[in-house]
C-alpha cells in the first residue's frame, strides 16, 4: 500500500436503524469520506448527527444499512479481526477490578502477547500518558483525566493502525481537556497512527486537527470540510494565533450554515474573525455543560 | 452492579488520602457493626428473660426461692423459654448423663461433621449453579426451556423430597450431600444468571473492538463482573446448605452430626429443653462462621474495586 492510499474510505454509508421492520431513524445519509494514514481528523456537529454512530461503522460495532467501509484496503469486519482499531469511548469503560496496569493488559491478553512484553508494553504505555507512578492503583483511586489517560494507554498499547476516539475529553473541565488536547498531539506525533476524532467542541477540533468534518443532522450528512492548515507542532501559544481563530470562526460558520460553502481548504470568510478579540474565541453553547461536570 | 470507575468524580483527589479514607470508613463500619450486633441480641434477652421476670414461673437457685413473678403466663416456663444462665450453663454439662464429654464438646464434632456435608453439598451446589447460569446466558433457547424446571424444582419442599432422595440413594452421607445441594444450586443458578449480565455493555464494544474471543469476554468480562452477585448467592447458599445437611441427617440415618442431636435432644425436651437450645445456638453458630467466612474471601476479593464494591 501506498502512502497516500486511504486507511479508512467511506463510500455511501447510510445508516437507518428501524424497530420490527419499521424504519425509525435515518442516522446517517449516504457519507463519503477518505482519511489518510497518519491524518488527525475530528468530526463535529450537533448533537445527534450521527457521529457516535459513524465512528462505529468505521470500528465495525455496527454494520451500515448501506454502503462500504473499506480499511487498510479490506472490509471493516476483516480489519476489526485483524486488531487494526483501538478505541476510547466517552467514559474510560476501565474494569475496575483490574489495577491500571491490568487494564492496559487488557487487549494485549486478548492478543496473547507473552506475560514479559505485555508488562512491558503496558508500562511504556503509562509512562507515555504520565501514568506511570500509578500502575498499581486502582480506577477508583484516579481522577475522570487520569482514568481517561488509562483509557488511552490501553488503546495505544497494541500499536492499533487506526484510533478512534468518541468525545474522549467530553466529561473534563476545560483546563484538563485543554492539556489532554497537547498529550493526544503529543502521542498522535510520537506513535504516527491515524486518528478519527469526535468532539462538541470547536476549539478542540481546530487545535488537533489535520482536517475537520463538519456534520448536519437528520439525516446526517457531511456538509462541510475543512482543512486546518495551523503549523505543527502545535502548543498553547497555537491558540493565541490570528489563523487559529479565523479557523475556528470558519468551523463555527459551517456549523451554523450548512452548506454555504464547498470543502476547500481555505476558510469561508475573515472578515468575522475580527469581533473575536479576546484570548479566547467566544464558547458554544457546550461548554456551560462542560463546567458543570468540572 | 455500578462501576464505580465510572462514577468517580472528576476532582483530583490524591490516591493514597482517598486509600487512607476508605480503610478508616471500613473499620467505622465494623465496630459500628458490632455494636448494632451486641445491641440487638442484648435486647433479645431482654425481652427473654424480661418476660420470665413478669410472666415466669418462680425463679430457684438451689431450690431457694428467689423471686416470684407477679404474673402468670404458661408460655414463659422453665420448659418453654429455660432460663440463658441455665442455657449456656448446659454448653458445660456433660451431654449425655453419666458421660465424660461435655456439651459444647460434643456439639462442636458434631457441627464439624454437618459441615463437611454441607461443605460438600456447597461446593457441589454452587458449581453446578455457575456451570447452569453460564449455559443460560450463552443461550436463550436453554434459557427459555430449562429456567422453569430450576424455578419448579424449588417449589417442591425439602421434607418431601429428603425421604425420596434418600430411598433412591441410600441412607448415606451422599444423600445428606445431595439434599445440600439441592438447596445451593438455586440461588447461585439464578443470581449468576443476572451477575453474567451485569457487565457495562460498553465493556462489551471494548471487548469486541479487540476482536476478542468468546472464551476471552466470559473470563476477562462477564465473570469478574458477576462476582459480586456470585458472592451474594454464596452467603445465601452457605446457609441454605447447612439447613439441607440438618434436615437431610435425620431420614440419612447420619448419626454424627447436628441434624440427629436436634432429633434426639427433641426428643427429651422435657427432661433437658437448655440441651435443644444448646444444639440450636450451635447450628446457628454455624450457619454464621460458614457466612462469615464467605463475607470475609468477598471483602478480599472485591477489595480493589473501591468503596462502591
Ligand atoms: N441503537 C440505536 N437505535 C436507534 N436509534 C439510534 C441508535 N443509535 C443512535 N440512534 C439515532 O441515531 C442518531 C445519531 O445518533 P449518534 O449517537 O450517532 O449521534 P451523535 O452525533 O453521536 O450525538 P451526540 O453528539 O449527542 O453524541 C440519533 O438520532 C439517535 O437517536
Ligand atoms: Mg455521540
Amino acid at each position: 500500500m501506498t502512502d497516500n492510499a486511504p486507511v479508512v474510505r467511506l463510500d455511501g454509508i447510510t445508516m437507518t436503524f428501524s424497530r420490527g421492520g419499521q424504519a425509525l431513524t435515518t442516522a446517517l445519509e449516504k457519507i463519503d469520506l477518505e482519511i489518510r494514514r497518519g491524518e488527525f481528523v475530528s468530526l463535529i456537529g450537533p448533537s445527534g448527527c450521527g457521529k457516535s454512530t459513524l465512528l462505529r461503522i468505521i470500528g465495525d460495532l455496527i454494520a451500515p444499512t448501506a454502503g462500504e467501509v473499506t480499511v487498510n484496503g479490506k472490509p471493516a469486519t476483516r480489519a476489526r479481526l485483524d486488531r487494526d482499531y483501538g478505541m476510547v469511548f466517552q467514559a474510560p469503560v476501565l474494569f475496575d477490578w483490574r489495577t491500571v496496569q491490568g487494564n492496559v493488559e487488557l487487549p494485549l491478553e486478548i492478543l496473547r502477547f507473552d506475560r514479559a512484553k505485555r508488562t512491558a508494553r503496558a508500562r511504556e504505555m503509562l509512562e507515555l500518558v504520565e501514568l506511570g507512578d500509578f500502575v498499581r492503583h486502582h480506577p477508583y483511586q484516579l481522577s475522570g483525566g487520569m482514568q481517561q489517560r488509562v483509557a488511552i494507554a490501553r488503546a495505544l498499547a497494541f500499536e492499533p493502525s487506526i484510533l478512534l476516539m468518541d468525545e474522549p475529553f467530553g466529561a473534563l473541565d476545560e483546563m484538563t481537556r485543554e492539556r489532554m488536547n497537547l498529550e493526544v498531539l503529543r502521542i498522535w506525533e510520537q506513535t504516527g497512527t491515524t486518528v478519527v476524532f469526535v468532539t462538541h467542541s470547536i476549539p478542540e477540533a481546530v487545535f488537533l486537527s489535520s482536517r475537520v468534518v463538519v456534520m448536519s443532522p437528520r439525516p446526517g450528512r457531511i456538509t462541510n470540510i475543512i482543512d486546518i492548515d495551523l503549523q505543527r507542532p502545535r502548543n498553547d501559544a497555537t491558540r493565541e494565533t490570528e489563523r487559529y481563530f479565523e479557523l475556528v470562526t470558519a468551523v463555527r460558520e459551517a456549523l451554523h450554515h450548512p452548506g454555504s460553502t464547498g470543502s476547500s481548504g481555505s476558510t469561508s470568510s475573515t472578515s468575522s474573525s475580527g469581533s473575536a478579540a479576546g484570548p479566547r474565541p467566544p464558547s458554544t453553547g457546550r461548554l456551560a455543560v462542560e463546567g458543570a461536570v468540572g | 452492579m455500578s462501576n464505580p470507575a465510572l462514577a468517580a468524580p472528576a476532582g483530583l483527589a490524591s490516591p493514597a488520602t482517598v486509600g487512607m479514607r476508605v480503610r478508616a470508613a471500613g473499620r467505622v463500619l465494623v465496630s459500628r457493626r458490632a455494636r448494632l450486633a451486641l445491641f440487638t441480641v442484648g435486647l433479645a434477652l431482654l425481652f427473654w428473660e424480661g418476660g420470665k421476670l413478669l410472666f415466669g414461673v418462680p425463679w430457684r437457685a438451689d431450690g431457694a426461692l428467689i423471686w416470684n413473678p407477679p404474673f402468670r403466663i404458661p408460655f414463659f416456663n422453665d420448659i418453654n423459654l429455660p432460663h440463658i444462665w441455665a442455657v449456656l450453663g448446659g454448653f458445660f454439662q456433660p451431654w449425655q448423663r453419666g458421660k465424660e464429654l461435655l456439651l459444647w464438646e460434643y456439639l462442636a464434632g458434631a457441627a464439624l461433621f454437618t459441615w463437611r456435608e454441607a461443605g460438600l453439598g456447597f461446593l457441589f451446589g454452587s458449581a453446578i449453579g455457575l456451570v447452569l447460569a453460564t449455559v443460560f446466558v450463552h443461550s436463550r433457547l436453554l434459557e427459555r426451556a430449562f429456567v422453569p424446571y430450576v424455578i419448579a424444582s424449588q417449589t417442591i419442599p425439602i421434607i418431601a423430597l429428603a425421604p425420596l432422595i434418600i430411598s433412591a440413594f441410600g441412607q448415606s452421607m451422599g444423600s445428606v450431600v445431595l439434599i445440600a445441594t439441592y438447596l445451593v444450586f438455586f440461588p447461585v443458578t439464578i443470581a449468576m444468571i443476572r451477575g453474567l449480565r451485569s457487565f457495562d455493555p460498553r465493556a462489551l464494544e471494548l471487548m469486541r473492538s479487540y476482536a476478542s474471543p468468546r472464551r476471552a469476554i466470559y473470563w476477562k468480562l462477564r465473570l469478574p463482573a458477576s462476582l459480586p452477585y456470585f458472592f451474594t448467592s454464596l452467603k445465601i447458599a452457605a446457609t441454605a446448605s447447612i439447613v439441607g445437611a440438618i434436615i437431610g441427617e435425620a431420614p440419612g440415618g447420619i448419626q454424627n452430626g447436628l441434624g440427629r442431636v436436634i432429633v434426639t435432644f427433641s426428643n427429651y425436651y422435657a427432661t433437658g429443653p437448655e440441651k435443644l437450645w444448646c444444639a440450636v445456638i450451635a447450628s446457628a453458630l454455624l450457619g454464621l462462621v460458614f457466612y462469615g467466612l464467605i463475607a470475609l474471601v468477598e471483602a478480599r476479593t472485591l477489595r480493589g474495586r473501591g468503596p462502591a464494591g
